[in-house]
């Protein structure tokens, strides 16, 4: 098993330095935005939250992959550690969103958004990879059949984002730009320094999701191995322990 | 190594027959799909529908109704030992994955038979909807029977079969019921069908399938392996 720990500390103490920049640029650089004034600030946090969490959607999916096309379970780990720190990352996606929505528009929640709409529609497909992953006992095909799971998600976004942009491009205004063209400088520059920072946070989690996996997993195997007789089970087990 | 085609005919042949023998899925979702109508009929207090309604009832009957066709669609594999019969042959696997599909396709058209004319009668004022909706049933029902029978084979392993796939099933096809739903609103309009968009939703409904088609083609055999 591969030391998923090591380096863990160092990317730590990077995710938690970028955080602080991020927060201090957010709070003491970037400008009063002219229109919302201080609520905009939300905007660095659920933007970063939201892009982080999509792209950490197309790991899983990649991973998911790997995993069919290699068959190591390794691969599967990664993929389940990706989409669930994504699922959490959504759920701040969605309570950062309807906090935005409520202090611009006065609703928790708007269906004119596309976006948070798209997003609301992703999340509730990605909720659904917990009980389906769980509901299936045999190890080998949980494994298999969640990739399955995730590359077909995978597809099923963009065309997502589609047909809800669509359903409402020609009704109802895009209230934001969502290219960032528009943002002055020093917003922008906020902006990607936030994005950073998110994207290093996920990164980190990930990790040491991974790391506690795999701590435990060796725990498991180390008792099985104390467990066994030791004529059957001892050399057997022994190369996976060194 | 027996030809795809024969594979795929044979198991679509089996799958049919058992159907009109054991009459085990149609006559359930058919009569599903009726009492709902007069479910929404009580429920929404309208004795006739037009536009978005029209096209939200009749999407979200049929949706419900493909939905327990679904869930038996694999279930005498799983329970008669088709699954290993299919793994033992010399055969594609991706065959079964087609062979299902278009049985899933049959009883959705099928069921549509059945149920659209009841629409019809239940709610609309006239007909002449039904023949450019017949392009959007097509459609849809292509996109119902790849993600059903990709998301039904996988569900049917699980031990909370009847709960998983239309759990699973629900999400992931927003998108075909967007588009339905979109191509089918000004369609049933109150003063005769309009075409607002209807080539774009058509397109968007042809993309999905294509998408779903290609995506079970590919993962299919993933699914069968043990």
């Amino acid at each position: 098993m591969t030391p998923f720990g090591s380096g863990l500390r160092a990317l730590s103490i990077a995710t938690v330095a970028a955080v602080a920049i991020a927060f201090s640029l957010v709070f003491f650089y970037a400008p009063l935005d002219a229109d919302q004034g201080f609520i905009q600030k939300i905007f660095y946090l659920h933007v970063p939250l939201a892009i982080t969490a999509l792209v950490g959607f197309v790991i899983g999916g990649v991973f998911a992959i790997l995993h069919l096309r290699s068959g190591d379970r390794r691969w599967d780990a990664y993929s389940y550690v990706s989409i669930h720190m994504s699922v959490i990352f959504g759920v701040a996606v969605l309570i950062t969103g309807a906090i935005w929505a409520k202090a611009s528009w006065g609703h928790w929640w708007v269906w004119d958004e596309p976006t948070l709409v798209s997003f609301l529609i992703v999340f509730l497909m990605y909720a659904t990879y917990y009980p389906f992953r769980y509901a299936i006992e045999d190890r080998d095909r949980q494994a298999r059949y969640a990739s399955v799971f995730a590359i077909v998600a995978g597809a099923f976004v963009p065309l997502n984002f589609m047909a809800v942009r669509l359903a409402q491009s020609l009704v109802h205004p895009r209230v934001f730009a969502t290219t960032n063209g528009g943002l002055p400088g020093s917003m922008m520059l906020t902006f990607l320094a936030c994005l950073a920072a998110v994207a290093l946070l996920w990164v980190t989690l990930v990790k040491l999701e991974l790391t506690a996996k795999s701590a435990s997993g060796q725990l498991k195997r180390l008792r099985r191995a104390l467990d066994a007789p030791a004529s059957g089970g001892g050399p057997r087990i022994a190369p996976e322990v060194s | 190594m027996t030809p795809s085609r024969t594979a795929f005919a044979a198991i679509l042949a089996k799958d049919l027959r058992s159907e009109l023998r054991t009459l085990q899925s149609l006559p359930a979702m058919a009569l599903f799909a009726v009492t709902a109508f007069v479910i929404f009929r009580f429920g929404l207090d309208r004795t006739s529908l037009s536009g978005s309604l029209a096209s939200g009832v009749l999407w979200a009957t049929l949706l419900f109704a493909a939905l327990l066709g679904i869930n038996r669609l694999f279930v005498a594999e799983r329970e008669e030992g088709g699954f290993d019969a299919i793994r033992l042959a010399p055969i594609d696997r991706s065959a079964l994955f087609a062979a299902k599909a278009a049985a899933l396709l049959v009883y959705l058209l099928v069921l549509e038979l059945v149920v659209v004319p009841v629409f019809a009668i239940f709610f609309l004022d006239s007909t002449a909807a039904l023949g450019p909706l017949l392009a959007v049933l097509l459609l849809a029902d292509l996109g119902l029977a790849a993600t059903g029978t990709l998301i039904s084979s996988m569900a049917v392993h699980s031990r909370a079969r009847d709960l998983l796939g239309p759990l699973v099933l629900l999400p992931l096809v927003v998108p075909l019921m967007i588009a339905a739903t979109g191509a089918s609103e000004p369609l049933l309009a109150l003063h005769g069908p309009g075409y607002h968009r209807f080539g774009t939703w058509l397109a968007v409904l042809s993309l999905y399938d294509l998408v779903f088609l290609l995506v079970g083609y590919a993962v299919f055999d993933f699914l069968l392996e043990d």
